[in-house]
């Protein structure tokens, strides 16, 4: 009763609503991309849906990542997400990982799951996915933001391209929707459109965006679809060397002063320099020793905001006053 | 002859246009004209830039009179 208006389409029927059951699909990043995607398989009945996210609801996700609510702001995606989501369906499963995804943990991850959607918003992630995806074997659901633009395509299908065909050298320029700005709807149509391509792999219906980019504007209305030529010797590297990382350096505007980045060791971009003292917020207190006390240290994070606690904090706690805060977080300081 | 070119993601933003008609040495190459709009437009990490020739992408062609150029920048928002 429950599925009755999609069982009625003759591309699902109950055989199709028991492949949905039958299915598990790991979402990686319930943020703009990730949230809608997992609200309509949830909806669908996919039979196990796994939520990968480090990261807390933040004020500022709420006009795209309608999932969360004022009262979730500072809560766990991942279990904010899993809480909502089984509401709206109780007779899935549905799994929160508080993890960020590793080199370490992709595989193990991925090797639970028949199908991988991404919702992340940086190049490491987005090639980590890549090539844990073609050493397990599995296919993955892209999709990629710059301001009114998006990208979307199935990597890995059934022999298909992998994203290293469309993009065998990446770049710095790594800019995230924090950065940029972007209108809501933008990654929730781009989430939506992956969870399309989810049912249709699932259900065995209609055509795969599998070797097909497909490009949208969302300001303009106008959308496009490229043929990505298979590179059969990016794919053959991964097999051969396993997950090969990206690292996003970034270099320091100014290199004549020390600074502390209170950032987590996962988020980037990373700055390569020796000026630069790395302790995560959470850490300060026990590795007080390593931050200088005699120099000014300009302290930084993505946004400033952790930084200004860390820096109200060491001095009202340690008493240090050489301490500055970099104002509007790490973009401010560096090249680019 | 005369090609469309179309620029995607920050390399609109770089060449402040969505879309160009040029006109281009018969017979160029997409290596050539890759090199002379990145050039022209000084546009940052082309490295990691690939170009579709009529929705065709990694192609290495001659171009032809009334070809399509899409140049497409990698980007990871989401």
């Amino acid at each position: 009763m429950r599925y009755d208006r999609q069982i009625k389409l003759d591309e699902v029927g109950s055989s199709g609503q028991e492949k949905l059951r039958n299915a598990s699909v790991l979402i990686v990043g319930v943020g703009g991309l990730g949230c809608p995607a997992a609200q309509y398989l949830t909806g669908a009945g996919v039979g196990k849906i796994g939520l990968v996210d480090h990261d807390k609801v933040s004020i500022t996700n709420l006009h795209r990542q309608v999932l969360y609510d004022e009262f979730d702001v500072g809560r766990p995606k991942a279990l904010v997400a899993k809480v909502k989501l089984q509401r709206l369906n109780r007779e899935i499963e549905l799994v929160a990982i508080e993890e960020a995804l590793t080199m370490e943990n992709a595989e193990k991850l991925f090797n639970q799951y028949d199908l991988i959607i991404d919702g992340t918003d940086n190049f490491e992630t987005k090639y980590l996915i890549n090539d844990a995806c073609i050493l397990t074997g599995k296919a993955w659901i892209y999709a990629s933001i710059y301001k009114n633009e998006g990208q979307l395509s199935v990597f890995n299908y059934q022999n298909g391209p992998s994203y290293r065909c469309l993009f065998p050298k990446t770049t710095r320029q790594n800019v995230s929707c924090e950065a940029t700005g972007v209108l809501g709807v933008t990654p929730g149509l781009l989430g939506m459109l992956q969870a399309a391509e989810a049912l249709k792999i699932i259900l065995n219906v209609g055509n795969v965006l599998s070797g097909k980019l497909k490009l949208m504007n969302i300001l303009y209305g106008t959308e496009q679809v490229l043929n990505i030529q298979k590179r059969q010797e990016e794919i053959e590297k991964i097999k051969n060397e396993g997950i090969i990382p990206i690292r996003i350096d970034c270099e320091l505007k100014d290199t004549g002063k020390t600074y502390l980045d209170v950032r987590e060791d996962f988020e980037q971009p990373k700055v390569n320099s020796e000026k630069v003292i790395h302790i995560p917020l959470g850490k300060l207190k026990d590795r007080l020793k390593e931050i200088p006390d005699k120099e000014e240290v300009l302290v930084f994070c993505q946004s400033g905001k952790r930084s200004q606690e860390a820096v109200k904090m060491l001095q009202k706690d340690f008493g240090l006053r050489n301490l500055k805060n970099v104002e509007g977080g790490i973009e401010k300081i560096i090249d680019g | 002859m005369k090609v469309t070119v179309k620029y995607f993601g920050i390399i609109a933003e770089t060449a402040g246009k969505k879309e160009e008609i040029l006109d281009v040495a018969q017979g160029m190459s997409t290596t050539e004209l890759r090199a002379r709009q990145i050039k022209t437009y000084q546009i940052p990490e082309a490295e990691s830039i690939q170009l579709a020739v009529n929705r065709d992408l990694n192609t290495e062609v001659e171009l032809k009179e009334g070809d399509e150029v899409a140049f497409l920048p990698p980007f990871a928002g989401g």
